[in-house]
């Protein structure tokens, strides 16, 4: 009976839990979404369906399910629906090293970190995919600032969770966490204020969110990249673009905000609810600003961010070296 | 499934074949429109670009033309009021004056004091009505949400005001030859009296939120500088030709109905580009309201449809005028001539909108798509009006 491996065993469980997890914060966030932005706008939002509308993005997704899945002439027909899933299958494995309680943890990896940065780089390849199959020149030009997007602000991200590294002296999110104490003033950002702004706003330019959602600004490119999917097709972008940003706030709250830690309440509630606020912030910038244009996403990003990251990494790596000799 | 070798249908329509003759090798000839977010409604422009740089613009007009000149041929003066009012419905108002106006110049007909009164508040208030969807409209363009929501949330109390009088919301034919269709009522009159000190309190809300936003700044601060020569060259009037420093009002060039009685100023902007456009309108509509206060105070009392104003069957006079307005986006100009007969034997409509959308393809060369949807905005389009 000992013929499955322990490991194998959980990360099956693991996994198990992620899809239905991230289908169910999928519809979660779409409500949460909605009524937020409904009432930043004096409107009510959703509240026809169930108690204050929470079935609406349910009956919305039911719809999607139903919907013909259309492909448009002269598309690719494998690389076209091969985009949306794998903007979609990526984002499961993502859930699977985040350190949600104390050894709650699907997969314990020593570079936790490192996977879900090399594995939210597959994002990129969709967008790429999706613009190109399409056969659609705006759906060309959205996947072209995606690519372009993507691989400027991944630098910065990657740069700002270094420097939580080296503090910590690890890449594995459960060991990051675990150097941090119970109150604020013991959590990572205290010490790294500017990595953590610089994560945030990378953050926000990795998972194509406003003010940076450039590859489907939808008032210029229409809908950018994903123009010509409907359906699942189109319902499966939106899935992974939520997905997205669980999985970057949930990163955020590991290396930053001190994870678990919290007084009182058990861990993994204060780990839910510092992700929340995460979420919350990023529907707040969505539906306050304006969009930047795609040249001064770019300055934004090679200008400030990069250089202000290897600043502030070079300035850890400093300390961190005078703090083991000391 | 049929299957296509090539991508032959895709080729496009005349006008994009047309424009792809001379297209840089290697552009790519995109149409935005006659269906895009940013067009408001069937403008189509196709572009050709170098990667995100438009090398070449070109509108192309035609998708919502409605006959309007054909119509007037058709229909008495009376029965053509309706009509101007589907020609522009962001400032449906300033149609209706300018056929009335060029009906009574033509026909000799003078206008009772209060029914001038009159329509210069309500064409005023449809006025910052129309700013009011410009803006959020254009920052709809530029990505951000919520101000439209705002915006409409006032545009709705104004729009509830001028239900009132002219019984309808948006394609109103209120104005009459020979005045107005129906008098201001007491409720009415408080309602303008309380809107007013109310939108003044919203306007520096949207200064702080919207306008001074630094994301919003780096949108429109230098983009789309328009010369004042291609102004005159293009014909461009309005907020266009004053957010280029070009002081022309109508109201103030050739004076109508009792604007000269009237305190106002005319807001202009040196910055040439869309944010001089939008600092215009935004301070518009603090004009307009001062228009309508002092309007409301120096209103008399008395008729406001002159006696034995003219029936539907009512033939113009023979002979020729022309009447201008000053509408939300520029010059809105009626040109009537009668043959005396039944109907007017020719009106001519100068639209705004239409010498305002010319400058596009020379301003917005050489700028990025994104640019182009911000210069597209800051023109303030109406395409009805455009094509009529």
């Amino acid at each position: 009976m000992n013929a499955i491996p322990a490991e194998l065993l959980n990360i099956l469980i693991g996994l198990v839990a992620v899809a239905a997890s991230v289908g169910l914060i999928g519809l979660v966030m779409v409500w949460v979404e909605r009524k937020v932005a409904g009432h930043i706008q004096r409107r009510p939002g959703p509240y026809e369906v169930g108690p204050s509308g929470a079935l609406q993005p349910l009956c919305d997704a039911l719809k999607l399910v139903g919907k013909q899945l259309f492909m448009p002439l002269g598309a690719d027909p494998i690389l076209f629906w091969l985009a949306p899933v794998l903007a979609f299958l990526p984002v499961l494995l993502l859930f699977l090293p985040l350190p949600v309680g104390d050894g709650l943890q699907a997969l314990d990896v020593n570079l936790g970190v490192l996977l879900i940065l090399a594995f939210s780089g597959l994002a990129v390849l969709s967008v790429l995919l999706a613009g190109w199959a399409s056969n659609n020149k705006y759906g060309l030009l959205g996947a072209a600032r995606g690519v372009a997007q993507a691989v400027a602000y991944e630098i910065p991200l990657l740069l700002s969770v270094l420097a939580v590294s080296f503090v910590a002296g690890s890449l594995d999110l459960a060991q990051v966490v675990k150097g941090q104490g119970t109150w604020p003033w013991n959590w990572n950002i205290m010490t790294q204020p500017l990595a953590f702004l610089i994560y945030i706003v990378s953050a926000l330019g990795e998972t194509n969110r406003a003010p940076f959602d450039l590859p489907e600004a939808e008032s210029e490119l229409t809908a950018g990249f994903h123009t010509e999917y409907s359906g699942m097709g189109f319902g499966l972008f939106f899935l992974a673009e939520y997905a997205n940003m669980v999985v970057v706030c949930s990163v955020a709250t590991a290396l930053f905000l001190g994870g678990w830690h919290g007084p009182v309440l058990p861990g993994p509630v204060w780990f839910v609810l510092k992700v929340s606020a995460l979420m919350l912030l990023m529907v707040f910038v969505r539906w306050t600003y304006p969009r930047v244009r795609f040249d001064q996403l770019l300055v934004i990003n090679w200008k400030w961010l990069l250089p202000l990251a290897v600043a502030n990494l070079l300035l850890t790596a400093f300390f961190v070296k005078l703090a083991q000799f000391a | 499934m049929t299957t296509y070798q090539n991508n032959d249908h895709l080729a496009g329509d005349f006008y994009t074949q047309n424009f792809a003759k001379t297209a840089g090798e290697g552009n790519l000839i995109l149409n935005l429109g006659p269906q895009h977010p940013s067009t408001h409604g069937v403008l189509r422009v196709v572009v050709e670009l170098d990667g995100e740089y438009i090398m070449r613009a070109e509108p192309v007009l035609g998708y919502l033309h409605r006959m309007h000149e054909k119509m007037a041929e058709v229909k008495t003066a009376a029965q053509f009021i309706p009509n101007m009012g589907r020609v522009d419905y962001g400032h449906a108002l300033g149609w209706n004056w300018a056929f009335v106006g060029a009906a009574e110049l033509v026909g000799g007909i003078e206008v009772p004091e209060r029914a001038e009164y009159i329509r210069v508040i309500t064409c005023e208030l449809n006025r910052i009505a129309s700013h009011l969807l410009w803006w959020g409209a254009y920052l709809l363009d530029l990505g951000a949400f919520t101000p439209i929501m705002y915006a409409f949330d006032d545009r709705e109390k104004i729009l509830d005001i001028l239900q009132d009088p002219t019984g309808s919301r948006l394609t109103y034919s209120y104005y009459r030859i020979g005045g107005v269709a129906k008098d201001l009522s007491a409720d009415c009159i408080r309602r303008i009296q309380e809107f007013i000190p109310w939108f003044r309190s919203r306007l520096p809300m949207y200064k702080d939120l919207v306008s001074d936003n630094i994301i919003l700044r780096k949108r429109i601060e230098d983009i789309g500088v328009i010369e004042q020569e291609v102004c005159r060259r293009f014909g461009a009037t309005g907020p266009v030709a004053r957010g280029s420093g070009i002081k022309y009002d109508v109201r103030r060039a050739q004076p109508y109905s009792v604007y000269p009685k009237l305190d106002f100023e005319i807001p202009t902007s040196n910055l040439k580009c869309a944010r001089g456009r939008y600092d215009v309108r935004m301070a518009e509509m603090e004009q307009s309201l001062r228009i309508i206060e002092q309007a409301l105070e120096m209103m008399p009392e008395g008729e406001v449809l002159v006696k034995g104003a003219p029936k539907p069957s009512w033939k113009v006079p023979k002979g020729e005028g022309y009447f201008a307005v000053e509408g939300a986006r520029g010059k809105i100009g009626a040109y009537v001539v009668s043959d005396g007969g039944k109907n007017i034997y020719r009106t001519k409509l100068r639209a705004p909108g239409y010498c305002n959308l010319s400058l596009f393809a020379e301003v917005s060369q050489g700028t990025i798509l994104a640019d182009a949807v911000a210069i597209l905005g800051s023109l303030d389009l109406i395409i009805p009006e455009i094509d009529r």
